[in-house]
């Protein structure tokens, strides 16, 4: 049997390394999240019924986009602080760097395995919430015509294309697009924090500030900038915010998508490239922390 | 330690890099009308700690719903001074939801109005007037407020046609914001045909709205509604339009019957 030869990078390993990373946060019930899920959109159901049917679709739409910016968010920085700290703690990262994987693949591997997790559970929950806004829409749609079956045709038009426009629309794909890439950066950051982090917890805890700082992040910055007679202590600390940190209000644009804002391709594209930098950089950041790391 | 300030200074430079383009992102997004809310002491006064917080960590929706469903839950109390606040909380956090600045402004002036109206506990009539007269104003607020913050959309001026036209008994203002409505992409066809009725109402401007409405009638059947041929007919004889001009008095076999 011929062996195949030993390559610095392989994509087999790689992918090795996700599937069981994706296993092994499976094994931890993460999918719970989509049940937590299902049940607010249920339980916020009995309260829509009460509301007129624009009120009852922006309410459900702004309800599930928020559910699935938190879970996600949650989840990206929960799985990914887990994974450095407990495999050191259990010892099973030894097994694995004592066979020939580089520690760029095990990096590479962990993070692919908890980005696959975050687009599965997005998936999951994107699809419950569109169905359900489906069927709704139909539902509505059906008692609108019956209920103007008298009125004048373009009144009755009207009405149903107030309705389809209450409902879905394809500018909901791209905002939920930016929720992932939100989940994605703060997954990429946290693995980050976790190659210097000594718990998972220390991890979460740094990980709820940076949250909280990277949505600070754009105001510092515009005071940084605008330079509005600080002192020097107060100009250095915004400084740093702006320089350090990522601006995560750049990502919460689905507020102003179920409003009715359109999201340019441009603009999306923009946005996509800098939630693509921002992993990028926080993962060979995290390589070059683990690189030289003593286990 | 010569490891970390190595990653701390690549993170500076990162971070000085990619200022300008976090900068320019921003701004494009205030253009498009994204991230409208200013975070400041006065959304932090009216909308409490927590919702300040939720609301700066990417939450702001969800706390607009949540104080929207408040707000709608003081309704059904018929509580209208917690209506009125609750719904400048949810316009100020949501400025770009068209269905918020409605339902406001239609609170305050038809509902609130009526009530304060046949408010019991009020007998001077003089009193529950100027308060019906303040509860228009605050509807009036809403729209105008509205429209500034989303000029594109025809929903709010053609809400504010409707509030000149149905409380003020405005009929100028009112074909001036459905006729505004009407210019807009999206606009419902009605909305044309709206502004020629209510200038129709208008003393002085008879002549203009007859050319308006006989415009919209030769345009096709579909516009020939009955109010419409009403109107029309009102003005033939206000204006005295010569019989051969005038439309036909029966209804062409074709008409829709509504």
């Amino acid at each position: 049997m011929s062996e195949l030869p030993h390559t610095a990078f392989s994509l087999r390993r790689v992918g090795a390394l996700t599937s069981n990373t994706l296993r092994e946060l499976t094994r931890l019930r993460v999918f719970y999240v989509l049940l937590l899920f299902a049940l607010l959109l249920i339980g916020s159901s009995f309260f829509l019924a009460r509301m007129t049917f624009q009120q009852e679709f922006q309410v459900l739409k702004d309800i599930s986009l928020g559910a699935i910016n938190i879970l996600t968010s949650v989840l990206a920085i929960v799985a990914t602080a887990r994974l450095l700290p407990q495999e050191i703690e259990d010892r099973t990262i030894y097994t694995i760097l004592a066979k020939p994987v580089h520690r760029g693949e095990y990096m590479l591997g962990k993070l692919a395995g908890v980005l696959l997790l975050l687009a599965i559970t997005t998936l999951l929950m994107s699809a419950l919430f569109l169905a359900v806004l489906y069927v709704r829409e139909h539902t509505v749609l059906a008692e609108t015509a019956r209920q103007m079956r008298a009125a004048p045709p373009d009144h009755l038009e009207e009405a149903l294309r107030n309705v389809r426009a209450s409902a879905f629309n394809l500018n909901l794909l791209p905002g939920i697009a930016i929720i992932f890439l939100k989940a994605a950066l703060l997954a990429a950051l946290t693995l980050f924090v976790s190659t210097f982090a000594t718990s998972n917890i220390f991890a979460v805890v740094v990980m709820v500030f940076v949250y909280f700082i990277g949505h600070l992040e754009g105001t510092a910055r515009e005071y940084w900038q605008q330079e509005h007679g600080t002192g020097w202590i107060a100009s250095t600390f915004l400084g740093l915010v702006a320089l350090l940190f990522p601006d995560l209000q750049l990502f919460n644009l689905v507020d102003d998508v179920v409003a009715g804002t359109p999201i340019l391709p441009a603009l999306f594209a923009k946005t996509a490239a800098l939630g693509g930098f921002y992993v990028t950089l926080y993962f060979l950041l995290a390589w070059a922390v683990f690189y030289r790391r003593e286990l | 330690m010569i490891r970390g300030l190595l990653i701390l200074s690549i993170l500076l430079v990162t971070g000085l890099a990619k200022i300008p383009v976090e900068a320019a992102i921003s701004a494009e997004h205030r253009r498009e009308h994204f991230r409208a809310v200013e975070f400041g002491l006065g959304l932090r006064e009216q909308v409490g700690q927590l919702g300040f917080i939720a609301a700066l960590s990417g939450f702001r929706a969800l706390v607009a719903d949540f104080v929207f469903i408040q707000a709608h839950v003081a309704w059904e109390r018929t509580e209208w001074g917690r209506v009125l606040l609750l719904f400048r909380q949810v316009t100020t956090l949501q400025p770009r939801a068209i269905l918020f600045w409605d339902m406001a402004a239609w609170h305050m002036a038809w509902n609130a109005s009526v009530a304060a109206m046949n408010d019991p506990a009020q007998p001077r009539l003089a009193l529950r007037l100027r308060a019906q007269r303040e509860y228009f104003d605050l509807g009036r607020d809403f729209l105008e407020r509205g429209i500034r913050n989303n000029p594109e959309k025809p929903q709010l001026y053609e809400a504010l046609g409707r509030l000149y036209r149905d409380k003020y008994h405005d009929h100028a203002h009112a074909a001036e914001y459905f006729e505004q409505a009407a210019a807009l992409p999206d606009a419902p066809s009605y909305d044309r045909r709206f502004a020629a009725y209510e200038l129709s109402y208008c003393a002085g401007r008879e002549q203009e709205a007859y050319e308006r409405l006989h415009r919209l009638y030769q345009s096709g059947e579909r516009e020939r509604l009955p109010t419409l041929l009403k109107r029309l007919k009102f003005l033939e004889e206000q204006l005295h339009v010569p019989l051969a001009e005038r439309i036909p008095d029966q209804l062409p076999a074709d008409t829709p019957k509504r």
